[in-house]
């Protein structure tokens, strides 16, 4: 048998091969809104809706990893409050819709600081998915009024992807690197990630 | 769907009137992005901005081009356009793969950019796969070039000159005979809706493509990078004195995110 190797570029055949039927479109619109994101401020009084949230600073944590960080280091019931959630299916996984979750649910909820209303600070632990991730970001961003906004992302990433030419048995632990846009003035708490290694899906959204 | 850079002192957005637009298609062994990265790094050229598009998968890193610790920080993501205005170029990298459902939506945003920013022609370098040759196809050349009408009519004399070879049609239902004939271009991702596309709405587009395999496709973009200098003359080739060639390729500079490309080097640990 002849198996043809998957080509790196991601080319998906299918697309070129033909044009799409009403039937297509019809399925294709239903998985959309099926995968549509919805993001739920539950701070808001109901009915109020279009206000933007004014923040001044944005702390995301995306990944397990990420998430359980805050939960381990950051978050407690004293000083956070829970105001937002998204909620979004792929086939990787089903956001919980309750607030009162385990480490081990997938979710992604927005939380503010009592003392200062304008730090907020999202735990995701789902996987967004590729076609998900632009709706995220413009669905999340666009609920906040982002003059003076700082973003911090928070991600891991296995270090069997590292790419270096020493051995990745001697590289110091933990093992951080950043990334920062040239408005960011103040100084990084690490070495910035070099070439050849990117970072993609939603941190890099 | 064009952001331009903030060059600071309140520049204009940058002008493309009567550019040539050089881009890649993401296709088999991505060998128009790595001969595009030969192009961005050889000629030194500036970033003048981005594309904010959600049709591909995002990502982000330092920069590509760096040759020294004071040029490594420039961010960089998923689609960028760079310019040379002394050669009239502009060119457009696309670092990630297409999102499912993407190809058309992007193919038109593209295009209506195109047109709006008054581009003169479009040069697109892309890739086939080489199983997928015929017989004759299998000899001579794996270099193909397409060209929409609108440009047949001002550079077909050209290529005839240069000796190339046209991308050939194929019949629409193999084994019979009277059908009729078809472009395909297995594994070029958009290049044929880009191409198709441009036909319909008369611009000047001009495909360049090899035939190629999955692997180390670096050969396969400097192949491809040295076909497109045979028409478009972007670096000078220079004959070398020991064999008295035109070979062009010590004179491309590969960038330093080609490093570790195939990963790292084995851990000692192992023996």
């Amino acid at each position: 048998e002849v198996v043809v190797a998957p080509s790196r570029a991601g080319l998906d055949e299918e697309e070129e091969a033909r044009e799409e039927t009403p039937e297509d479109r019809e399925i294709r619109r239903e998985i959309e809104k099926k995968r549509e994101i919805d993001v739920v401020w539950t701070w808001r009084p109901g009915g109020c809706a279009e206000e933007p949230l004014v923040c001044s600073r944005f702390i995301v944590a995306i990944g397990r990893n990420a998430a359980a960080f805050l939960s381990s280091f950051i978050l407690d019931s004293v000083c956070w409050e829970v105001v937002g959630v998204v909620k979004l299916w792929n086939e990787w996984c089903r956001t919980s819709s309750t607030t009162n979750v385990l480490p081990t649910d997938s979710f992604c909820l927005f939380y503010r600081l009592i003392t200062d209303p304008t730090v907020l600070l999202c735990q995701c632990s789902c996987y967004v998915a590729e076609d998900q991730q632009f709706q995220w970001l413009e669905k999340v961003f666009g609920s906040m009024q982002k003059k003076g906004l700082q973003v911090t992302i928070l991600s891991t990433c296995p270090v069997a992807d590292y790419k270096t030419q020493e051995s990745t048995l001697t590289l110091v632990s933990p093992f951080l690197k950043a990334l920062k846009t040239k408005e960011f003035q103040e100084q990084v708490c690490c070495p910035l990630l070099e070439q050849p290694n990117i970072v993609r899906d939603l941190p890099a959204a | 769907m064009f952001v331009p850079c903030d060059r600071g002192g309140g520049s204009a957005a940058p002008d493309f009137k009567g550019f040539t637009l050089l881009m890649p298609a993401v296709s088999v062994g991505n060998v128009g992005q790595l001969a595009i990265d030969l192009v961005i790094s050889t000629l030194d050229m500036t970033k003048v901005g981005y594309f904010y598009t959600d049709c591909l998968v995002p990502m982000v890193g330092n920069n590509p081009y760096a040759t020294a610790e004071e040029n490594s920080t420039e961010l960089s993501i998923n689609a960028e356009v760079y310019s040379l205005p002394s050669k009239k170029l502009v060119v457009l990298q696309i670092r990630s793969p297409f999102i499912k459902n993407k190809y058309r939506p992007f193919c038109e945003t593209l295009l209506s950019w195109v047109k709006s920013s008054k581009c003169a022609r479009v040069v697109l370098l892309s890739s086939s796969h080489a199983y997928q040759r015929d017989d004759e196809q299998l000899l001579g050349t794996p270099l193909r070039y397409l060209l929409t009408p609108d440009l047949e009519k001002a550079v077909g004399g050209h290529m005839k000159e240069l000796n190339w070879k046209e991308m050939e049609r194929v019949a629409a239902y193999p084994g019979i005979s009277d059908t009729e004939k078809v472009l395909h271009i297995p594994g070029g991702g958009i290049t044929k809706l880009l191409f198709t596309e441009s036909c319909s709405e008369g611009i000047q587009m001009a495909v360049l493509l090899k035939f190629c395999s999955e692997g180390d496709n670096i050969p396969d973009a400097f192949v491809l990078v040295n076909y497109l200098n045979e028409w478009l003359q972007l670096i000078k080739s220079e004959v070398s004195t020991s064999n008295n060639s035109t070979d062009p390729s010590s004179q491309w500079k590969i960038p330093s995110s080609w490093r570790l490309l195939f990963g790292n080097g084995l851990p000692p640990a192992l023996f």
